[in-house]
């Protein structure tokens, strides 16, 4: 007995020693998870002595953690607020940076039987559905961007998500954008008072209660309305066009948005300008400190980085991401130098 | 004069360590220590609750538990809608529950064959260790649809002009979340009931017997009677595992913080709310309200709890005098 443990506990030393991997550690999103595994894999494929280990626990968890300092880095849906920004620099004597990795977008989908065409939405039947205030679906709002439709009179059913999410707040970051009085009455965040509706977990939450109701209306990310072919509607962008998300429409709101990218990169891209560009889309980011106390952390995240921005770019659309546009990545290139 | 027997070291370490273990002090010390573990954890969670708390606590104060809105962005809690649904939900799936394991309880230590009790009982438990998203998953595809194209209908032709049958019907709903809650905890009643029904002694039914009653009104006027606590007990124990239950619960309640009249409106719970919201909330203030959620579960589910076990003791005792 004594011998095998012996034996055992020898294996696992050298084991633990042959094999001196860096272990970097990072927590937040969920929505970027399977590209940001994929990514972690390949890279580690490139460097077998790199490992990087990263927990999909929110993004709120994620900005939480990478204050505290328990992780190297973290990863958030929504860019920190002036408030978080505060409280990290308090604590650590430096910054924080904002790296956009990939997007995402939202797609209203419904349920309307006997239905199945792709209806069109405009910003005012969105604000109005998800107020409250349109209740059925033959109201004028509806059927005047839907000539030809049948849309019946029938008392709509709302869903949102009930789990604080990313998703949620693309959703009424965009909402807000185009109504004051969802602004000032209901606001923006992960998690918000909703005025109306069924509450959903998860994009699966959300996409099975639709399913289930007769007549009912909600959001989920694109990339989930894709993986499970839901029926979405297009929606119409600032330049006036009703537009079907797909990635190249999330892309081209980002390039419309661009131009006017500030050097912090926290920025929203919901409602940006250009004729094909997808309203309601929005990056993820990567949350980096500005100082790292080990050299050899700091030489593996900004390797890290740019390789993300170069190779790990075209990694994206095969998992449904829609890839960073080219001016983007440029200017983060640039900003990689600020992590000392 | 007895011969001295030379006893080996390693005998002498047995006879010493037979003489600590059968020692009366020595099983004092060792339960005293158990007891003392389950203490010190309820009163850690206790603190850590309370303590993080603090921050909602004195922004709020007792308004905490009476106000109705619940608004992340503006940086208003109150928790009223949340303690609703969850007495509701665990009331409904009492309601549903008892009768059906306590019959079932009844059935299996009175009058089933000791195999069939047996084999049943087995099959109880394994219930009981279905995993709770199961259940919620059952709910949504199985449940929700029998519902919608069944028995609501029936109960609204017959009860619709009752308050607590008006409304829509969507599907997710308090009835929908009690109804789950109620196939979740019955195996606890039927368990602990059946071991405090085969607890009662053999010579209380014979008694009975011979004095002429029916197997039925023994069952019904002796043994129930006898075993009345323990059977309460489980009744406590089932009520507490209804309160805390998260993921089923979330995923079929309609996660909407209202206080409706009609039980088939959606609603949201104490579990549900801290499940959905947690991983996601920032801001201090925010957290810490929905720590102080936790501490308001908490000390319904001790306070239940506390009832629960008070009473199990009470019937072992008696029982066993």
């Amino acid at each position: 007995m004594r011998k095998i443990l012996t034996l055992a506990a020898f294996l696992f030393l050298t084991a633990s020693l042959g094999n001196a991997a860096v272990l970097i550690n990072g927590a937040g999103a969920t929505f970027p998870y399977p590209i940001y595994s994929k990514w972690f894999n390949e890279y580690n494929k490139l460097h077998p002595e790199i490992q990087i280990n990263y927990q999909s626990i929110g993004s709120g968890a994620g900005i939480k953690q990478i204050t505290e300092g328990t992780v190297d880095f973290g990863a958030s849906d929504g860019p920190m607020n002036e408030v978080q920004l505060k409280d990290f620099s308090d604590k650590h004597g430096y910054g924080v940076l904002h790296f956009p990795t990939v997007m995402g977008a939202d797609v209203p989908t419904y349920n309307l039987p006997g239905l199945s065409a792709e209806l069109n939405f405009t910003p005012e039947a969105l604000v109005g559905i998800f107020l409250g205030k349109i209740t059925k679906w033959n109201d004028p709002e509806l059927t005047k961007a839907n000539p030809g439709v049948n849309l019946p009179n029938h008392e709509l059913v709302v869903v949102h998500r009930s789990d604080g999410s990313g998703t949620t707040y693309i959703w009424v970051d965009y909402l807000a954008k185009n109504s004051a009085e969802w602004k000032e009455k209901v606001g923006v965040g992960t998690s918000v008072n909703w005025p109306v509706g069924l509450g959903g977990k998860g994009n699966e939450g959300v996409s099975g209660l639709i399913k289930q109701t007769p007549y009912a209306i909600g959001y989920v990310e694109l990339i989930y309305a894709i993986q499970n072919k839901l029926l979405y509607g297009k929606v119409r962008n600032a330049a006036g066009e009703f537009v079907k998300a797909d990635l190249a429409g999330v892309t081209a709101a980002a390039a419309g948005a661009a131009a006017n990218m500030p050097d912090d990169f926290r920025v929203s891209i919901t409602n940006a300008p250009g004729k094909s560009a997808y309203p309601i889309s929005s990056f993820t980011w990567l949350l980096i400190p500005e100082k790292f106390q080990d050299p050899e952390k700091k030489k593996i995240i900004t390797d890290f980085l740019h390789w993300m921005l170069s190779d790990g770019q075209n990694l994206t659309e095969a998992l449904a991401y829609a890839r960073l546009p080219k001016p983007v990545v440029a200017k983060e290139i640039s900003a990689i130098s600020k992590i000392q | 004069m007895p011969p001295t027997q030379i006893l080996t070291r390693p005998q002498r370490m047995r006879r010493k360590i037979r003489q600590i273990w059968g020692h009366d002090n020595f099983g004092h010390i060792l339960t005293m220590a158990a007891g003392a573990a389950i203490l010190i954890i309820t009163g850690v969670i206790f603190y850590e609750l309370f303590a993080q708390s603090s921050l909602s606590r004195h922004a709020f104060g007792l308004n905490f538990l009476f106000t109705k809105v619940w608004d992340p962005v503006a940086g208003i809690f109150g928790a009223l809608p949340f303690i609703y649904g969850t007495v509701v939900t665990s009331i409904l799936a009492l309601l549903m529950a008892v009768p059906l394991g306590l019959g079932s309880a009844i059935f299996l230590a009175e009058l089933a064959p000791p195999r069939l009790s047996d084999t049943l009982s087995f099959l109880t438990e394994l219930l009981a260790a279905v995993p709770s998203v199961i259940y919620g998953l059952l709910g949504i595809f199985v449940l929700i649809p029998v519902l919608h194209t069944s028995i609501i209908p029936l109960l609204k032709n017959w009860f619709g002009f009752l308050p607590i049958f008006g409304g829509d019907f969507f599907g997710v709903s308090y009835l929908t979340a009690g109804v789950v809650l109620s196939i979740m905890i019955v195996p606890f009643i039927v368990s602990v009931s059946r071991e405090v029904l085969l607890a009662v002694p053999q010579d209380q039914r014979e008694a009975s017997l011979a004095l002429g009653g029916t197997h039925w009104q023994t069952t019904w006027r002796v043994v129930v009677p006898f075993a009345m606590k323990g059977i309460l007990g489980s009744i406590f124990l089932a009520l507490a595992r209804a309160l805390g239950e998260t993921m089923a619960v979330t995923m079929v309640i309609g996660n909407n913080p209202q206080i409706k009249a009609s039980l088939l409106a959606p609603g949201y719970s104490i579990a549900a709310i801290i499940a959905n919201e947690f991983t996601e909330a920032v801001g201090n203030l925010y957290l810490s309200s929905l720590i102080e959620l936790g501490l308001v579960l908490f000390i319904l589910t001790i306070v239940i709890n506390g009832l629960a076990r008070l009473l199990i003791l009470a019937t072992a005792r008696r029982a066993s005098r």
